[in-house]
């Protein structure tokens, strides 16, 4: 939109907003996160998080999603310097390392319910579900996102002129990552 | 009709959100009107407890987040870009789109009024009925089984969409597209307010945007975040709604402080007293907003500890404000005061706000708010503070910019009939709810006996009521007629000191000839230091590129009430429908040529 | 700058332009706590109009003195001035200091907690009515709470269902009552007599009329009255209509709500123990006076005097409406 205008700042007017978009998201999982603490050993049946809660798993779909941060870092990097071939390669490798992620989390969600945690079953269930899925479908969007930058440079639409649509994707990718190492801090680690 | 519904010129915006705000506006008052006309005898004039429920919740619902929020909305789309010197917002099609959303949003939750028919209902209105903070466990599908509550909770989360987006596009504008030379400590104090509101807006929205969708799972796939019998505790809803609740408090005092903030200066011929300060005791107040919300929650036993805290951060919060009072007064001192429409309203403002904010000094003591709290007293003081000042503040803007707006000045005559039959209404409605709630009548009650002894108390709130009404009617009145009668207001009726009045009235599509340079923070007055600026070429000395409309803002918006009249419906069709609107609305957005 | 209580309140009800008994007035306090929170309301109101009349007063005075006059001077651009802008921060935040302290007092002496030895009593709250129990006394009644003059009452209060707020103003403040959770209110009441109040947050249909009465006895009295919520209600006599209720109340749909104590029956808990419902002096939630009219238009239709009411209508003939009325008002 207003690309290569000059701004007060200095700063892209999307990347501001983005930026401010974020801030904004911060809150958001705040109030979720909040409430999962709050929430937090005042379930009155079971199954409690330490019954269920699979550490080894999630610990691989952490790493998982910090690999897809690295390999979001490479797609910019090669999409700055015109570097399209690479370029296209690492937001595919970044969209399907977070596919591998959101298959993770439904094959965690339906062992789950198979264990007999269900969205209604206790309060853990319901602020895990919610919190989680909420994360969940933040990726799907940034998947999508990505999938939809990769197939605009497969038909050689995105080049180094759209960089900072890219670096914005990139952004977003990098915040619900880091979202992640918070849940996955807070829910799985600190029981 | 087209070119409206395209639309992403600011101004246009501004309008829309303007009538828009006033059509609502209206119906809340209406309500206002059953609930006085109620009250006005003990045991009532024959409203049932049903429809008197539903009445006082939409009355609040509806002038917090469509009637005051939206007018404020209306001056920050058509002034803040004139008087920051851009020829739009950073993101024109994301406003359209913000102005939508709130539109579909209004009428969605006001559809609740005839949609009984649709749920089977036993009569015509499922409107909302659990109060505009809608305190939780009422809200549970137990004790609230109908859609009533269904439709509160999807419209407040439609509007905060609106309120979200509108958010990042006004910080991004006041920060970016500021004119060369206006520095931050240059931009004029209603355009600071708007930014101070705006951070407001984008943190203190998700917070609701949380305990709604939490109690939507509750209401629609039956978790229990708020619901006792599975665990949950219905004091986190209230932790939550006024930790969104407070800052909105906020949201909708600083704009009018704004506003007041321009029209002092302007018809004292003086600059703003203490500019400087006025800035960071509106940010300070925006930081503090965050620290006081539990005193909204005296009466919940939160423990001594806790009372205490937020009770020693709420006075705090008086400091700044009240700082603020005395530099309003100080800019009138030593000044030459023209005593306006849109002064009469500001001075009114100051007056009101200090009677608001002093019964709100007694709030913030709690033991003193054990006794006041839920009643009338309280009643009292939202109205001092929101029509005392927030309302009062918006018709001062009103008077003062719908020159600008229109090209045409409001009618002084109307304008004063207009300000004293307020300003005598309110006195009359608002005065006596001190008394009728010290003397032990609670808010919310659609009826009393006439034993309390408070029957007079409330004759003269409602006569009080009914005069309000009468001076709407008279401001509709004066807009009307200004459509073809005003008389013409030329660049700058009041001699103003900032960028909006350097242009045309209305202005040109693109705003200004050109962008002008910014020496001082009063642009269009000679001062110690500066002369004022020169006039701008009439026509500009080179073609400026106009963006066209574009259709899909509108088309986004209305996938998402979709989506919500699923969840109504329980039609899992209609709700993949409206995401597939959505979806689409945003892909074409995204890849149609469309430049600023 | 210490009026009395007294004054303040005597200028506000001359405010509000009639002298009536005001039987809910937060300013005729007859409790150490209503008393306490008062005195604080009052010190707090001397400092609002002192502000008021300042603020005011500035306020007035510019306006007027500095109207536009014709071929005057235009005005100095006075942009700030640091010293008076330090002053008028300071001032009000010194006013501040002086209502936080005694704030910070009274909220500690309000906080709710009873002396050891308090008469204990549990609250309810229910959709729309009170329950009060006593375990230490084995009493359980319904919407008019009995204290005794002069010793301390702690209240124990919680919801069977929504929020709800007990608010008797001239006693006991106001705390809200939340279901999973037990809020407390400690009061002594200083004097004798019939206290009204209400329900003070809104809790659906009707919150208007979830209305209360507390009656605050002098001790021989008081013991007097539990020693009769304690025994069982005499049992009517034989052939008479109120035994003639019984029998029919015995068989109806009212006892799958309502516990009436002799009357194996009724067993209910949904609805308000009428074990004693002939002594109270209102009905519905301390809505209406318990007279005779007012039960036979209770029982025959509750939801049309208290709309949402859980009690249904019932249909019952004249014959039948009398006897069941005679029956509860033998339940003294």
């Amino acid at each position: 939109m207003s690309q290569g205008h000059a701004t007060s700042t200095g700063l892209d007017n999307r990347k501001m907003a983005f930026w401010a978009f974020i801030g904004s998201e911060c809150l958001l999982f705040g109030s979720l996160i909040s409430t999962y603490l709050i929430y937090k050993g005042k379930s009155l049946v079971g199954p409690y998080p330490h019954d269920i809660l699979n550490i080894p798993f999630t610990s691989f779909s952490t790493f998982d999603l910090l690999m897809s941060s690295l390999a979001m870092v490479l797609a910019l990097a090669a999409i700055q310097r015109g570097d399209m071939r690479q370029g296209k390669l690492w937001l595919f490798v970044t969209a399907l390392l977070g596919l591998v992620f959101l298959g993770g989390q439904v094959y965690e969600f339906r062992s789950f319910v198979h264990e007999g945690l269900g969205l209604t079953t206790n309060l853990f269930g319901s602020t895990f579900f919610v919190l989680t899925g909420t994360h969940g479908a933040h990726v799907t969007v940034g998947v999508i996102w990505l999938l939809t930058h990769w197939v605009q440079a497969l038909r050689g639409k995105l080049g180094p002129a759209q960089a900072m649509t890219v670096e914005i994707t990139g952004l977003y990718w990098h915040f619900v990552d880091v979202v992640w190492i918070v849940i996955f801090t807070l829910v799985y680690l600190l029981q | 009709m087209k070119t409206w519904l395209t639309t992403t010129d600011h101004k246009r915006i501004g309008l829309l959100y303007f009538w828009t705000a006033v059509g609502f506006f209206l119906i809340g008052g209406l309500e206002a009107l059953v609930i006085r006309a109620q009250l006005a005898r003990p045991e009532g004039i024959g409203v049932s407890a049903e429809v008197y429920n539903q009445m006082f919740t939409m009355h609040g619902t509806t002038m917090v987040f469509l009637a005051l929020m939206p007018l404020s909305a209306a001056f920050f789309n058509y002034i803040v870009p004139l008087q920051i010197g851009a020829r739009d917002v950073a993101f024109p099609r994301l406003n359209a789109f913000s102005y939508w959303v709130f539109l579909l949003g209004g009428l969605l939750l006001n559809a609740s009024f005839v949609a009984g028919p649709l749920f089977g209902a036993a009569g015509l209105s499922v409107a909302p009925d659990a109060g505009w903070f809608g305190y939780a466990n009422l809200t549970s599908r137990q004790f609230s089984p109908g859609p009533n509550i269904d439709f509160w909770v999807l419209g407040l989360q439609i509007l905060g969409i609106a309120s979200l987006a509108a958010g990042f596009n006004f910080i991004v504008t006041i920060l970016n597209m500021r004119a060369p030379g206006m520095k931050l400590m240059r931009l004029p104090a209603f355009s600071w307010m708007t930014l101070v509101t705006q951070f407001l807006v984008i943190t203190a929205f998700p917070v609701i945007t949380v305990a709604l969708v939490l109690l939507m799972f509750d209401r629609f796939f039956g978790t229990h975040f708020f619901v006792p019998a599975g665990g949950g505790d219905p004091i986190l809803w209230q932790h939550l709604f006024w930790l969104f609740g407070h800052p909105e408090v906020y949201i909708l005092i600083l704009p009018a402080m704004g506003i007041i903030s321009e029209v002092l200066p302007t018809f004292s011929r003086k600059p703003l007293f203490g500019y400087t300060v006025v800035v960071y005791s509106g940010v300070l107040i925006g930081f503090m907003g965050w620290g006081v919300w539990s005193h909204h929650m005296f009466s919940v036993g939160l423990g001594p500890i806790a009372d205490s805290v937020f009770s020693a951060t709420t006075m705090l919060i008086a400091v700044p404000t009240g700082v603020k009072i005395f530099n309003w007064i100080g800019t009138m001192w030593g000044g030459q005061i023209r005593f306006t429409t849109a002064m009469l309203f500001a001075v009114g403002f100051i007056a009101m706000f200090i009677i608001g904010g002093l019964s709100g000094v007694s709030h913030a003591s709690p033991p003193a708010d054990l006794q006041q709290t839920d009643t009338y007293y309280v009643v009292a003081h939202i109205h001092y503070v929101l029509f005392g000042g927030t309302m009062l503040g918006l018709f001062a803007g009103m008077y003062y910019w719908w020159p600008k707006m229109s090209g045409r000045r409001l009618s002084e005559t109307l304008g004063r009939w207009h300000f004293w039959l307020t300003f005598v209404g309110m006195n009359l409605a608002f005065f006596p709810m001190h008394f009728s709630g010290l003397l032990g009548m609670p808010r919310r009650i659609y009826t009393y006996g006439a034993e309390l002894g408070v029957t007079r108390l409330n004759e003269i709130s409602t006569a009080g009521a009914f005069l309000l009404g009468v001076a709407v009617l008279v401001f509709l009145v004066n807009l009307w007629r200004t459509r073809t009668r005003g008389e013409l207001a030329g660049n700058d009726p009041w001699q103003g000191a900032t960028l909006e009045w350097a242009t045309t009235s209305p202005p040109p599509v693109y705003n200004f000839t050109v962008i002008p340079r910014v020496e001082s923070r009063l642009p269009l007055w000679a001062t110690e230091h500066h002369a004022a600026m020169a006039p701008l070429p009439a026509t500009p000395p080179e073609p400026i590129h106009v963006p066209g409309g574009s259709w899909w803002p509108l088309v986004t918006a209305l996938g998402v009430p979709l989506i919500a009249v699923a969840a109504l419906s329980h039609q899992l069709w209609l709700a993949l429908a409206g995401v597939a609107v959505v979806v689409a609305g945003i892909y074409r957005w995204a890849y149609e040529p469309f430049e600023v | 700058m210490r009026p009395t209580p007294r004054l303040l309140a005597a200028i506000l009800l001359a405010a509000a332009g009639c002298g009536g008994t005001f039987p809910q007035s937060t300013l005729t306090p007859r409790s150490d706590f209503s008393t306490a929170v008062n005195t604080l309301f009052t010190s707090i109101f001397w400092w609002a109009v002192v502000v008021f009349v300042i603020v005011e007063g500035l306020l007035l005075f510019v306006i007027i003195r500095y109207r536009r006059r014709e071929g005057g001077v235009g005005p100095r651009p006075l942009h700030g001035h640091t010293a008076l802008e330090i002053g008028w921060t300071l001032a009000p935040a010194l006013i501040l200091v002086f209502i936080a302290i005694p704030t910070m007092r009274t909220i500690f002496a309000t906080a709710g907690r009873a002396p050891a030895g308090a008469l204990r009593v549990e609250v309810v709250g229910h959709q729309w009515w009170w329950e009060y129990r006593s375990p230490d006394l084995g009493v359980v009644t319904a919407n008019e709470l009995h204290v005794p003059l002069g010793a301390p009452v702690q209240l124990e209060m919680t919801s069977a269902d929504v929020i709800h707020s007990f608010w008797a103003p001239r006693l006991g403040g106001k705390r809200d009552l939340t279901p999973g959770r037990v809020t407390r209110i400690a009061f002594t009441a200083d004097s004798a007599g019939e206290f009204s109040g209400q329900c003070a947050e809104f809790c659906g249909a009707s919150h208007a009329n979830m209305r209360l009465r507390v009656f605050v006895q002098p001790d021989s009295a008081f013991r007097t009255w539990v020693a009769g919520q304690r025994a069982e209600p005499a049992p009517p006599a034989r052939g008479s209509p109120a035994e003639q209720g019984r029998q029919l109340f015995a068989r109806s749909a009212c006892i799958a709500c309502h516990t009436i104590a002799g009357l194996p029956q009724a067993r209910g808990i949904v609805g308000p123990n009428l074990s004693h419902v002939g002594s109270r002096t209102t009905i519905a939630g301390a809505l209406l006076p318990n007279t005779t009219a007012n039960l036979r238009r209770w029982i025959v239709d509750a939801p049309s005097l208290k709309p949402g009411s859980l009690m249904p209508k019932l249909t019952l003939t004249d014959a039948d409406l009398t006897a069941i009325v005679a029956f509860l008002q033998s339940l003294q």
